[in-house]
């Protein structure tokens, strides 16, 4: 820390570079206001009074290169796509055809009774594709629950990136092995183990970066604003990614906040944060990728905000009717990603009508087999109820389990 | 002449002694929380272990429970093993979503296969002329939600073979500090310091014949000072320490009411749900057959902790408690 004796020109002089932060770097009219401020230099000033800044304050971060764009930052239907990269966007592609069809298949699903709920992504597949796209084999993915395309989208096997929807276990999978954090259900509170992951993996001098997930409703949580305190100040290498889908269940944005953007937040942590379309999913894919990039890089945290739509309801089990009119989920449906991606690619010639209907043929493979997977019953044992409360059951499990044991051999020999 | 092997140490010292042995003896073990650093805590517990090995290993953190645990959390998916402090125990409640939510859950969520390994240190309990938020006595919380062990030292012994113990747990462990005993002393040599024990063994302080004291943490000294003001009044009183409260040690508490025939529960928390009511009833359910009276409780009143000068009246002291005893039916 800097200490009060230190002059406001000898803290310009040594740029600050407490908690590890960017380099301070001050317009040129600051620096000459300060420096003419400098008391030792002023001339005539009286011996007992000599203005000067309050004592503790001194210049910190410059607020701003952090400000996000102006406007969603595109790439799709602006000169920006002429550099595409055609083998990512093909890959994007099929990506989101698949994610298109996985979104359709779960919803079935919960018809059939098969899924006890399940929220749908339909209409933010580019961004559920593009965090599971940006990411190396060592990186981790902190989903929310409503982010199990982008579990999939990562490799993660659909039965087992749906098994919390299904209701048989709350985490179907190993997180270390996959490094995917587990769903997340209370909002935002996996941004926090997203930072305490990314700083830990940096106290190890392991090259890993985490990336996490949460909505539009999520960014007024507490544990979104410590999240994101603790990664600027620790400068932890994490890439935060708000779907702004509209509506938190059914409170529009206006009712959450009242900040300019979603993305400005990041301004007042000393981070950058990004704007960007969400629906474009080059546009997203980059704008993450510089994150991912600058976090690996040594250069901390960054905000993304994704303007989208969620264009189902919140769940199955929700009526979006009783809060939306129809005419903004038709504008957003002209707006939407498959679409853009497909009419820019084929457009472009990067796509024909081959490689739509190779995605096609893929995502109805993948449909069918989930479909099938999760129309068998799973195998349940209630004994597990008590297994992994601790390490070692306690003698009082260890009673109730005997209790439990006994009920269901009763139920067994009836 | 002979040569002072062992000095008086406080609870205080060993328990910063516990954290610098196992910091010292594993290198995933992170100390973190408000003022640990340069300060050494409000409390000093922390003294010194930022000097010896680096911010990086003892961190001063923002000024946010949730954020801090909420981290915590994630360093120990990463693999580490953090140790956070709670500055106060009132202060430790916003952090309670991430304990409840994710710190209790995550071995069982994920089938054992991310267990957190995290020892949440809290000061806890009244008696030190703290103002408002900063005397609670907040097991009951910790001790409804499954998944978490609570320990509570209440000697300088324990305060470092407890600690030690906790941060080895595998399981997250809610150490709760008694801060009255903070400054308590005890013989006790730091170059040696004994083996460390199992967490959830109760031990029994004193023994006697005419009734239990079932207590734990700020209370034992009371309890001790109340067995032995009942020698005058003829009741040889049995001390029984619980150490920790999840896993509570049963076999211990019942093989004592088993012999002495009855039993008073004493702690600072509120009595309306709080430890003394499950203690009670599970005595009475294994020991129904052996009491000569009803378990009794001596704890908090149901009340919002008092101001300072007024906890004396709320505290359970000796004369409580010995009014308490006398209840126990004694002319039968």
């Amino acid at each position: 820390m800097r200490t009060t004796e230190q002059s406001v020109g000898e803290a310009l002089q040594s740029p600050a570079t407490a908690g590890g932060g960017p380099a301070l770097t001050l317009p040129a009219s600051h620096e000459e206001v300060y420096a003419a401020m400098t008391v030792q230099e002023l001339p005539g000033a009286g011996a007992s009074y000599r203005p000067t800044p309050p004592p503790a304050w001194r210049p910190r971060t410059d607020a701003a290169p952090l400000l996000p764009d102006p406007e969603p930052y595109r790439v799709l239907g602006t000169p920006a796509a002429e550099k595409l990269d055609p083998d990512l966007m093909r890959r994007c592609y099929a990506e989101l055809v698949r994610g298109r069809r996985y979104n359709a298949q779960a919803t079935a699903l919960t018809r059939q009774g098969r899924l006890a709920v399940y929220p749908s992504t339909v209409g933010q597949e580019a961004c559920e594709i593009a965090a599971a796209l940006v990411l190396s084999e060592q990186d981790w993915l902190f989903p929310s629950y409503r982010d199990t395309l982008a579990a999939v989208a990562r490799g993660l096997d659909p039965v087992q990136a749906l098994t919390l929807l299904r209701g048989d276990w709350h985490t179907g999978y190993d997180p270390r092995e996959t490094r995917i954090a587990p769903l997340c259900t209370p909002l935002a509170t996996q941004l926090p183990h997203a930072v305490g992951v990314a700083h830990a993996a940096r106290l190890r001098g392991d090259d890993v970066v985490a990336l996490a997930m949460v909505g539009d409703g999520g960014t007024s949580e507490g544990d979104f604003h410590e999240a994101l305190n603790f990664a600027a100040v620790w400068q932890a290498p994490v890439v935060f990614l708000v779907q702004n889908n509209g509506f938190a269940i059914s409170v529009p944005l206006a009712k959450q906040t009242a900040a300019p953007t979603l993305a400005h937040k990041a301004v007042g942590y000393g981070m950058p944060g990004r704007l960007v379309d969400g629906n474009d999913v080059a546009a997203v894919h980059e704008v993450l990728a510089e994150a991912v990039h600058r976090a690996r890089s040594g250069g901390g945290p960054t905000l993304v905000e994704a303007i989208t739509y969620r264009m189902d309801a919140h769940t199955n089990a929700d009526d979006a009717t009783r809060y939306r009119e129809d005419d903004e989920v038709a504008a957003w449906r002209e707006h939407d990603p498959v679409d853009l991606l497909e009419r820019e690619l084929t457009a472009r010639g990067i796509l024909d009508e081959a490689g739509i209907q190779a995605a096609k043929d893929a995502a109805e493979t993948m449909a069918a087999a989930l479909r099938e997977r999760m129309n068998a019953d799973p195998v349940l044992d209630p004994m597990d109820l008590f297994t992994h409360v601790y390490a070692e059951q306690t003698d009082r499990l260890r009673e109730q389990a005997a209790m439990l044991r006994a009920e269901l051999d009763a139920e067994a020999q009836a | 002449m002979t040569t002072v092997a062992v000095k008086p140490a406080t609870m205080a010292q060993a328990l910063g002694r516990a954290l610098r042995d196992s910091m010292a003896e594993d290198p995933t073990v992170h100390v973190m929380g408000e003022d640990v650093g340069t300060l050494g805590g409000v409390f000093r517990i922390t003294d010194g272990l930022t000097k010896e090995f680096g911010e990086d290993r003892c961190t001063d953190t923002p000024l946010a429970e949730a954020g801090i645990l909420g981290t915590a959390v994630g360093m120990a998916m990463y693999g580490l093993r953090p140790v956070v402090e709670m500055q106060f125990d009132a202060f430790a409640y916003p952090a309670f979503e991430q304990l409840i939510s994710h710190v209790a859950r995550m071995r069982n969520r994920t089938r054992g296969a991310m267990p957190l390994p995290i020892t949440i240190r809290v000061p806890y309990g009244g008696g030190i002329g703290g103002v408002e938020h900063h005397s609670d006595s907040s097991e009951a919380y910790y001790t409804a939600t499954p998944g978490l062990h609570v320990v509570t030292p209440a000697t300088v012994e324990d305060a470092y073979g407890l600690l030690r113990a906790s941060i080895a747990s595998d399981d997250p462990v809610v150490f709760l500090e008694p801060k009255r005993l903070y400054w308590s002393k005890a013989e006790w040599n730091p170059a040696a310091p004994t083996a460390v024990p199992g967490i959830g063994k109760a031990l029994v302080r004193r023994a006697g014949t005419s009734a239990t004291l079932i207590t734990y943490g700020p209370s034992l000294p009371v309890c001790l000072e109340a067995a032995e003001a009942a020698r005058e009044e003829g009741w040889d009183l049995e001390v029984v320490d619980l150490r920790s409260l999840v896993p509570f040690d049963e076999e211990t508490v019942v093989a004592s009411v088993r012999r002495t025939g009855r039993a008073v529960v004493v702690h600072e928390a509120n009595g309306f749900g709080g430890p003394g009511a499950e203690i009670a009833a599970r005595v009475t359910e294994r020991c129904f057959h052996h009491l000569e009276a009803p378990v009794l409780r001596v704890t908090g009143f149901d009340i919002p902790y008092p101001p300072p000068m007024l906890e004396k009246h709320h505290l359970p002291g000796v004369d409580r408690i010995l009014d308490t005893v006398a209840r126990l039916q004694w002319e039968n």
